[in-house]
């Protein structure tokens, strides 16, 4: 399954705007993408798609967290969500 | 014509189509089935659609929206379609539950999940019942609810109004409040109050009243019109003229005859007293400190209180500043000082008394006052909520003492502490009466409550006595130590001359009504109000007291106040 690891740039974490910018960008996404921390198991990965899944995660500016995704697109999706994790979304 | 009678809270004549604020959503039965004639594969996808249309209703007023307000729209909008929340209620809906009940189980935990978590996270618990409660009403065919969205002013109308909608009541676009239930101390008075909007509160029967229907509301006489009189529409028209004399206060409190009664301000923090000082607040009277810190679920650090502090102190440079200490409990819990299970929280661990059973927090508090108090201009006088007896008095002075405060005080709520003025002053340098509590106190009625609106008025008799052996008890114990007002009662004007009859020192009140204040006090001597004093004590009840007083001062009917 392709995945991607990428580290969180925006000063809040991923809460609140930056977030919310992500999840509705995996939701418009063409696959079904997860994420978790890297080194906690697949099968536990939550969905990217959700906000409140995401808010769960706590991730805070600089963890490092696993992005995963299967399918016709995956790829490039992964891709394009890597670049907004690693952009500061608290500095637009 | 019809009429509905209430009491008038928050001076003002306006002329307005009202819109009625829809009911709380009410929580689905437990154990709620899907209908007989419901498969789940339909259900499921009905709550998709009404999830749908939430978001679709939130993400268009985030784009109205700016700023903060913008970014917590956007995040909310996007709860109402989230995957987690759909997943969790569609399991619960595929096992049978009915779509409205599995919507409110799955929102419940996941606000817990998110309470748990602590922090920014609990803060967004809040957004997650507020998204659920929204698409329960979509999927009952009902208006959601809240304060209605609306581009056209309109008159709001209420059972009452809580603290949380506040945020989204929008004053240039809703022109008075009105509420059949509630009482002069409730929220929607207070509210009202700071935002300068008319308001009557406790009128029976005007959630009755279709939207759209225009009526002309009095915000000092406490009445509703439907269909507006050409006297009430030259009534408003004038009311707007002296809105504008009336929102202008030339910063100095004084009788007619040059007895000076200074005017400050209430205050819950830095904004609240910057725009205080631009009212032209003589200090401030009151200082709410618990406001900093109504959503946090731990004790705000010291670095930070004192930050929080300073803010407000800087905004009134060589002026006074009254700081009444964490004033945590019955209305206004702080998770990390309250009990929620108390079964009387109001009679509870609350106030002062929270150093009962959270030693620790006060003197940490003290010590971020004393921090910045010594970095600012201001002159700062400590208060401490909720003192009952000398002793309480006594400790609190030492506290402040043992962290370089000069100025203690405190807050005579409790109807003992009115009672034994003379040994409690004994103890610090002086005292502020809160007036709603102690009408609460002294009337054993709820502020919250509509059916009690009568009792629960300052200008009872017995409230006002308890005023008087207050300032008889700072005479009684010699040095002349000052006793203020900071309840809602100096906001009154007609009670604010009283007040100042009774030999009240200083009144405080919502920056908003210092001008009303300031005019009606100018018009008469000490002895005038001295005389209204004793006719008030003498009423044989509230309207009675509140009645004869405004009779002797026809300055409030002329200016509508």
């Amino acid at each position: 399954m392709p995945e991607r690891t990428a580290t969180i740039a925006s000063r809040s974490g991923l809460h609140a705007r930056p977030a919310a910018l992500f999840a509705e960008a995996a939701g418009e996404s063409p696959v079904e993408v997860t994420i978790a921390r890297v080194g906690e198991p697949a099968e536990e990965a939550l969905d990217a798609a959700s906000i409140l899944s995401l808010m769960t995660l706590g991730a805070a500016k600089g963890d490092v967290v696993v992005l995963r995704a299967e399918g016709d697109g995956a790829d490039a999706a992964l891709d394009s969500l890597v670049a907004l994790l690693e952009t500061d979304l608290d500095a637009e | 014509m019809q009429n509905f009678q209430g009491v008038g809270v928050s001076p003002g004549r306006i002329i307005g189509t009202i819109r009625q604020m829809p009911r709380p959503v009410s929580e689905p039965p437990s154990g709620e089935r899907l209908a007989a004639n419901t498969t789940a594969e339909d259900a499921v996808a009905g709550l998709k659609t009404a999830a749908r249309a939430v978001h679709d209703e939130l993400k268009a007023r985030a784009e109205r929206a700016s700023g903060d307000g913008k970014a917590v729209l956007e995040a909310t909008a996007l709860m109402a379609k989230d995957p987690m929340l759909l997943k969790a209620a569609g399991k619960l809906i595929n096992a049978g539950t009915s779509a409205e009940r599995a919507t409110w189980e799955a929102g419940a935990s996941v606000a817990e999940m998110l309470h748990n978590l602590g922090g920014y996270m609990a803060e967004r618990a809040t957004d997650v019942l507020d998204v659920r409660a929204r698409i329960v009403a979509e999927l009952r065919g009902v208006p959601a609810p809240g304060i209605p969205s609306s581009e056209t002013p309109f008159i709001l109308v209420a059972e009452d109004l809580a603290p949380a909608d506040t945020a989204t009541l929008d004053p240039a676009v809703v022109l008075a409040l009105v509420t059949s239930g509630g009482g002069p101390q409730s929220h929607t008075a207070i509210i009202a109050r700071s935002l300068g909007l008319p308001a009557v509160v406790a009128a029976h029967g005007v959630d009755s009243v279709v939207d759209g229907t225009e009526v002309y509301v009095d915000g000092a006489a406490g009445s509703i019109t439907v269909g507006p009189t050409v006297e009430q529409r030259a009534a408003a028209l004038a009311w707007v003229e002296n809105a504008a004399t009336l929102a202008v206060f030339d910063g100095n409190g004084t009788t007619a005859d040059g007895h000076l009664v200074p005017l400050l301000a209430n205050v819950g923090g830095a904004k609240d007293a910057v725009a205080a000082a631009a009212l032209g607040a003589q200090g401030v009277g009151l200082f709410r400190t618990e406001f900093c810190f109504l959503e946090r679920d731990t004790e705000p650090t010291v670095e930070e209180q004192t930050a929080a502090y300073k803010a407000v102190f800087d905004a009134f440079p060589g002026k006074k500043v009254v700081l009444r200490t964490l004033d945590a409990g019955a209305d206004k819990p702080l998770p990390f000082l309250t009990d929620a299970t108390e079964p009387n929280p109001a009679l509870g661990v609350r106030g002062y008394r929270t150093d009962f059973t959270t030693p620790g927090v006060l003197e940490r508090q003290l010590e971020a006052i004393a921090l910045a108090a010594a970095g600012s201009e201001a002159d700062v006088w400590v208060m401490a909520p909720m003192i009952s007896t000398a002793a309480e008095a006594a400790r609190f002075a030492q506290l402040c003492a043992a962290a370089g405060i000069k100025t203690p005080g405190v807050m005579v709520e409790v109807p003992s502490a009115a009672l034994t003025a003379a040994t409690v002053l004994a103890e610090v340098g002086f005292a502020s009466l809160g007036t709603n509590d102690l009408t609460q106190y002294a009337m054993a009625a709820d502020r919250q409550l509509g059916p009690l609106a009568e009792l629960n008025t300052p200008w009872q008799p017995a409230v006002l006595r308890l005023v008087q052996l207050t300032v008889a008890g700072s005479a009684e114990e010699g040095s002349s130590k000052p006793v203020g007002v900071c309840g809602e009662a100096a906001a009154d004007p007609a009670l604010a001359v009283v007040l100042a009859g009774l030999g009240v020192s200083t009144l405080s009140m919502t920056a908003r009504s210092l001008a009303a204040v300031g005019t009606v006090l100018k018009t008469v001597t000490l002895e005038q109000a001295q005389d209204l004093a004793r006719l008030a004590l003498s009423a044989p009840s509230a309207t009675e007291a509140r009645d004869w007083v405004r009779a002797k001062l026809p300055i409030l009917e002329e200016l509508g106040l």
